[in-house]
């Protein structure tokens, strides 16, 4: 081993920096998720609650939360998905072809949404979908019976609205990146359009296209608002089960079971995922030289 | 609006640093200052947020504090009150509202609430005491409640041994609410009601996501006892809610606006909701079911870390005096249980059918089990019937 001793003074500052970080995620992760995993061997005491044990019995239970599991596993890609094609002609627009001038009032207007709660905004979905809403406006055209509000599809129509923003960020800036000159070059080389979009931009804006994506699956994984409100109780994720054990059911180990699982089905998608970006990757770096 | 406003134009840049100098050099008072600049006027809105804020005002209440926290149910206050109590005391109010009780007792259980009043219903008194959860009051600190003015029948839950751990607010029945004009064949019962459900009405019925009402109407439907936790009999009733869920416009306690937009039909009701719906909508018909249902009182209780102990028995005693429950009960709908507030009552609210059922309909409801609150069957029902 070489050992360079003008590296131990910025081994110690590195230390103090990565302190603050590291006690956060000691104390707020990690301790946390061994706590979570203690309590799903345990049992529920006689008025709800934990009470100590060490039984599998948490874990054999599961099959009776399979439906929350489906449907996460079910909305939550079709979502990632919906939100990525919605928005990457969106930042398309704004890192390429939009006017200096209004970029920035564009951008802004992209964030203007997180000024209110997603709470709000979700709850004022309730009443654009509900009865008095869109389906009273088709029925003045002659559509009539269209049932929008607690239907699989408005809990879709809500995922795709509260995380589009999401989205648009990352793809905006791997696009702002882009050298221009590369693109001129695809042109001058005879390129088409499409030819130079796919490959040259798609490919320059991977980056972007996989961290939204990833921010956008990992936080529909755990989400229980959208569904609450605009599945009506009807359409329920994993999330809602989890709302449901700890805090009306009152069930702590089968909520800690239900969370450990739940982790480590995203732990698995996650690092497939990576492994399938990253190569994917790699093979078009290649062609590109 | 005050003087701030006066000219309806909002304060320039230049007078504004003009009126600050002046400030600063003393020539005129930081409450001017306030008032010109309307800085005044956005502390008073910043101070709903930070009660820290604002001003301490100097009244005959005495050192409350200026924040109270308070746990209640949804559409269940008058606003005017709630609005004299802060303008009274200086307290500010932070309202969160509930969908059942087992919600709150899993908040409570959890710890760290920071609740200073809440409102349990009457079956979950004695499991709150069993569990340390809740104080004992000292009535003396509450002058306005009169036991003797409350029927037994009702209060009697109150008391756990022989001590008292709160005082009533309201009384009410669950029963059902239908769209007459929605619904043609006037059902009665439980039975009829998941008839209707899984027939003429699919598609838009509401149930509580509320294991006592929700599991209760079923069992009722079912010849069951309202409060039963035979796992067996429990089982059927899980059966019922699963095959008529996919009937169901939806599992939610918040059944107002799913039935004003016209979206549900029929839903699980209390009988406040129930005469705050057909004061706006004549066609909706309150029914007590004939194969049971449930009677129950709601009370004013305190957390047993409760921060501002203070301001919630100010807060409880004011909500007790006769004229307030009255002015409150003439927006949320639901009796007193308190005579002295009847009688300040109109005299057409005495023979109100759906705040004083017929005899006959009274007899077949309960009052709630406290065993069905922490029973761990009933828990799994329901949660297995939201996510079936």
């Amino acid at each position: 081993m070489l050992k360079n001793e003008d590296s131990k003074p910025n081994h110690w500052l590195t230390a103090a920096l990565l302190m603050p970080t590291t006690m956060w995620f000691v104390f707020m992760l990690i301790l946390p998720l061994i706590v979570i995993l203690i309590f799903s061997f345990g049992e529920r005491a006689a008025v709800g609650g934990y009470a100590a044990s060490f039984t599998f019995e948490q874990y054999a239970n599961l099959p009776a939360r399979l439906k929350a599991f489906q449907n996460t596993m079910i909305f939550a890609p079709i979502g990632t998905l919906l939100s990525l094609f919605m928005a990457y002609p969106l930042a398309y627009y704004l890192a390429m072809r939009v006017d200096r001038r209004y970029k920035f009032i564009l951008l802004v207007l992209v964030i203007v949404p997180f000024w209110t709660s997603l709470l709000i905004r979700t709850y004022a979905w309730i009443f654009i979908l509900g009865g008095r809403g869109i389906p009273l406006m088709l029925e003045w055209i002659g559509i009539e019976g269209v049932r929008l509000v607690n239907t699989p599809g408005a809990v879709m129509i809500g995922i795709v609205y509260g995380y589009l923003p999401l989205m648009v960020f990352p793809i905006f800036v791997s696009l702002e990146k882009i050298d221009k000159n590369l693109l001129e070059a695809s042109n001058d080389l005879g390129g088409t359009p499409f030819k130079t979009f796919m490959q040259i931009t798609l490919p320059l804006s991977m980056l972007g296209v996989a961290t939204g994506c990833m921010l956008v699956f990992i936080l529909l994984m755990g989400e229980f608002l959208i569904p609450a409100f605009l599945g009506g109780g009807k359409v329920f994720f994993i999330g809602n089960a989890l709302v449901d054990l700890f805090l009306q059911s009152r069930n702590w180990p089968f909520g800690s079971a239900v969370s450990v699982t739940l982790v480590v089905i995203m732990l698995i998608t996650v690092s497939l995922y990576m492994r399938l970006t990253m190569r994917t990757k790699t093979g078009r770096d290649e062609s590109l030289m | 609006m005050s003087k701030i406003n006066k000219e309806n134009k909002p304060i320039t840049s230049e007078k504004l640093m003009n009126e600050f100098h002046r400030y600063q050099k003393g020539s005129i008072t930081r409450r001017h200052f306030l008032e010109v600049t309307g800085l005044g006027a956005a502390m008073t809105v910043l101070g709903t947020a930070m009660p820290s804020l604002l001003p301490r005002k100097a009244h005959a209440f005495g050192n409350l504090g200026n924040r109270l926290v308070f746990a209640t149910w949804p559409n269940y206050h008058n606003q005017v009150n709630l609005d004299e109590f802060t303008k009274m005391t200086g307290v500010h109010l932070q309202m969160n509202a509930f969908g059942s009780n087992e919600e709150m007792l899993a908040k409570l259980q959890a710890g760290g609430t920071g609740w200073d009043v809440f409102v349990p219903t009457n079956y979950t008194i004695t499991n709150y005491v069993n569990l340390g959860l809740i104080q004992p009051l000292d009535l003396s600190r509450l002058p306005n409640y009169d036991g003797s003015a409350n029927d037994p029948m009702f209060a009697k839950p109150a008391t756990v041994n022989g001590t008292v751990y709160c005082v009533p607010k309201n009384w009410g029945t669950t029963g059902f609410i239908v769209n007459t004009k929605k619904i043609k064949s006037s059902p009665k019962s439980w039975k009829d009601f998941f008839d209707v459900t899984m027939g003429a009405g699919s598609g838009h019925t509401i149930v509580h996501d509320y294991q006592l009402t929700t599991i209760g109407a079923a069992l009722c439907a079912l010849g069951y006892s309202f409060n039963s936790i035979d796992p067996n009999e429990l089982a059927e009733a899980e059966a019922l809610l699963i095959k008529s869920k996919p009937h169901l416009f939806a599992i939610t306690s918040d059944y107002q606006p799913g039935m004003r937009s016209g979206d549900a039909w029929m839903s699980i009701c209390w009988n406040g909701d129930a005469t705050q719906l057909k004061n706006d909508l004549p066609e909706m018909d309150y029914v007590i079911a004939t194969d049971g249902g449930e009677i129950w009182t709601d009370f004013y209780a305190i957390p047993k870390d409760a921060p501002h102990l203070d301001a919630a028995y100010a807060f409880i005693n004011y909500l007790q005096d006769p004229y307030i429950q009255a002015r409150e009960a003439s927006v949320h709908g639901y009796a007193p249980t308190d005579s002295r507030a009847i009688a300040l009552q109109p005299d057409s609210l005495g023979s109100d059918p759906i705040l004083h059922p017929a005899a006959e309909l009274m007899n077949g409801l309960e009052f709630g089990a406290a065993q069905t609150m922490t029973d761990p069957v009933r828990a799994e029902v329901i949660a297995r019937f939201k996510s079936a």
